[in-house]
């Protein structure tokens, strides 16, 4: 393995596609992330040309490329495909080697994955197909109360008494935030019940065991959920130091060793 | 680089002669219908289809019509037709595209055999031991056709079976005789019965030692196959053509183990399938696991046209027990039990379970089971969320991820 190669990591999600450049010894060097949009394969072609940018290289010292996510199968430039499950897996197991339980809130779904000390996934389990306590969700609501979405994390924060939101569905949660307005509650108070109906659909996946790490792009916008995840579970939650870009790492650690373990 | 990988599936030849037994099961029924002799009489897929061979009825079996609706994916543009009518979208796949499909005067048998119409029933007999929802399916054509509904209840939940289970049920049997004898317009014999009853416990046993073959490693078969293959040991129980092309098929898998041959190009993973086939995805999925390397070799779907109990000494009670001892119905006790001993015989890696939305009663993995399997055996088990029909209650992209994730997991189990 030359000291000078690189290792790449695209993770196409449905809502944004990220890129991760690692050396050889694992150590990030780029960074990149964009809108997936409607064409794939050259949003990743774009965030790749970003992340060798932020490193200061080219594309001529890739060794070997990795794509995860929805688009995997979009990615010119991949050598090899593996699932997000995977690649969130490898790239949390990377910044906490140890017997842990990753979160990751994606755009489309969530995951809840356990692992062991030795990094090897023991299980792990996908939201059904609703959207419900996923990124998705929360754009939806965002939308019906009319707040941006950057927004969301900062007013949560200011809720001085949350209100309930009892649904599974959408397109129900969504009629009682209408029915909230129109009682006249605070909107704060409905976007932290927003939040909580979102780490209460992610906690009834499957139990919790070993520590807990959250990841993914909502997470990394919105840390908020992981103050109020540590309060319904009543223990610490660890967040890797680049939430967004966890499954493009884990993609990277997995180019980086050829094929099987990152 | 980025391309889906296609993995060939090796066709078995005896599968030519299963499709020729199905053109001609349906063409015997559509000319019945024509004719109006001999008789049909519609049947559940586990109900008493042997006293009513022994009667001279030909039998017509709607589930099997239902999963051919599924498999041309058909259903799900049907569906919604019986939906308006009441029967709603979260009942049985089957019943409603099957309804859907009458009220649109529609049939796969049109395009696969040149049929018409499904053959009209001369009597409707059903057994609840699949489940309540083909009563309502049943008593919904008795009502269309004018023509007789009668049935067998079962017990479900059952542990243990016991004698009183199966006198119970064979009064049932019996008590179906005389109204049959009325429509039929000939008296029962049970020597009849006895040859019906033998001719399907032979059906049954070819088609165990079928499904066992997929123990060998590589296995020659996988549930993919088996579930089209398995059209004879459905319709065809209690004939002699059955227990011909199963033979045949049976000679040709035991001659693929003997060449080391199996189903796949490469065998590194082997899958035990629980719960329905999701019939619009067969040849999606069967593609999917192979180009994995992953064998889903077994399933407890396909095992449930294994019908041991039968004896043709003691036809009446033995249809009891063998109606009675399906997986089905049992408890989750005498589940669980099962499926251990299946994962230990076909030596499985891995376990799927199909939580079918629409079929609470084939979909096993909603009460901890596999939770406390996995507990149990140590193999590690997926839960794919989906339909046996109803193709509106799939996602493709997510049954993918979870499937590929899967198989990552069971090769870091061996790294």
């Amino acid at each position: 393995m030359s000291e000078a190669a690189l290792y790449v990591g695209c993770d196409v999600g449905s809502s944004r596609t990220k890129v991760a450049v690692l050396d050889a010894g694992g150590r990030i060097l780029g960074l990149a992330v964009r809108k997936s949009g409607t064409d794939f394969t050259a949003t990743a072609e774009a965030c790749l040309a970003e992340a060798l940018a932020a490193a200061g290289t080219d594309a001529g010292r890739i060794a070997r490329a990795v794509s995860t996510g929805y688009g995997r199968l979009n990615v010119r430039y991949a050598h090899e495909q593996r699932t997000e499950i995977g690649c969130h897996a490898g790239g949390c197991y990377h910044a906490f080697p140890r017997a842990i339980t990753v979160i990751d809130i994606g755009g489309q779904d969530n995951k809840v994955i356990k692992l062991d000390a030795a990094g090897r996934r023991t299980g792990f389990k996908m939201n059904r197909k609703c959207a419900a306590g996923t990124g998705a969700f929360l754009e939806e609501m965002a939308a019906r109360l009319d707040i941006p979405l950057e927004r969301m994390n900062a007013m949560a924060e200011r809720s001085t008494d949350m209100v309930r939101l009892g649904s599974f569905c959408t397109v129900f949660s969504a009629t009682e935030v209408l029915e909230h307005i129109r009682h006249g509650k605070k909107i704060e108070d409905i976007v932290k019940g927003v939040f909580y109906s979102m780490i209460k659909r992610i906690v009834e996946m499957d139990s919790l065991t070993a520590e807990v790490v959250m990841t993914g792009g909502v997470v990394a916008h919105n840390p908020y959920l992981v103050r109020m995840m540590e309060e319904l579970i009543g223990r610490p939650v660890l967040v890797p130091p680049h939430p967004q870009f966890t499954g493009a790492i884990g993609a990277a650690l997995y180019a980086r060793s050829g094929s099987g373990e990152p | 680089m980025s391309e889906e990988k296609k993995a060939p599936r090796k066709k078995l030849a005896a599968a030519a002669d299963i499709n020729q037994f199905m053109r001609d099961y349906y063409l015997e029924l559509d000319a019945a219908a024509a004719a109006g002799s001999p008789k049909i009489a519609w049947c559940t897929s586990v109900g008493p289809a042997e006293i009513l061979r022994a009667m001279g009825f030909l039998v017509y079996f709607p589930e099997t019509h239902s999963a051919m609706l599924g498999a041309t994916r058909m259903a799900t543009d049907l569906i919604p037709e019986a939906n308006a009518i009441g029967y709603s979208p979260d009942i049985c796949s089957y019943l409603t595209a099957d309804i859907g499909a009458f009220l649109r005067g529609v049939t796969p048998l049109q395009k696969a055999f040149g049929i018409q119409s499904i053959p009209r029933p001369d009597v409707l007999v059903y057994n609840t031991n699949q489940c309540r929802d083909v009563q309502d399916w049943f008593v919904w054509y008795g009502e269309k056709f004018n023509a007789p509904v009668l049935g067998v209840h079962t017990y479900r939940g059952v542990d243990e079976v016991t004698d009183r289970h199966i006198v119970s049920i064979a009064k049932q049997l019996e008590a179906l005789i005389p109204p049959l004898e009325k429509i039929a317009g000939r008296r029962f014999e049970m020597e009849d019965l006895r040859r019906a009853v033998d001719l399907s416990r032979q059906c049954s046993e070819l088609w165990k030692q079928i499904l066992d073959t997929a123990a060998a490693r590589p296995s020659p078969i996988t549930f993919f196959d088996g579930t089209t293959l398995m059209g004879p040991a459905v319709v065809g129980r209690g004939t002699p053509k059955a227990v011909e092309v199963y033979r045949k098929l049976l000679a040709e898998l035991e001659e693929r183990i003997r060449r080391g041959e199996g189903a796949l190009e490469e065998e590194r993973y082997r899958i035990y399938w629980d719960g329905m086939p999701v019939w619009g995805r067969l040849s999606a999925h069967a593609q999917l696991f192979a180009s994995l390397r992953a064998n889903v070799l077994a399933s407890t779907y396909c095992n449930s046209w294994i019908f041991s109990a039968l004896d043709p000494n003691d036809p009446i009670p033995s249809m009891a027990r063998a109606y009675t001892e399906l997986f089905i119905v049992r408890s989750d006790e005498a589940k669980e039990d099962y499926i251990r001993r299946m994962l230990s015989f076909f030596q499985v890696d891995g376990i799927i379970y199909h939580d079918a939305k629409t079929c609470p009663n084939n979909s096993n993995c909603r009460y901890g089971m596999p939770q406390r399997l996995e507990k149990e055996t140590g193999i590690p088990s997926l839960i794919l969320n989906g339909d046996l029909n109803d193709l509106r209650l799939i996602s493709d992209e997510q049954t993918k991820t979870n499937v590929e994730a899967f198989i990552e997991q069971l090769e870091e189990r061996r790294s």
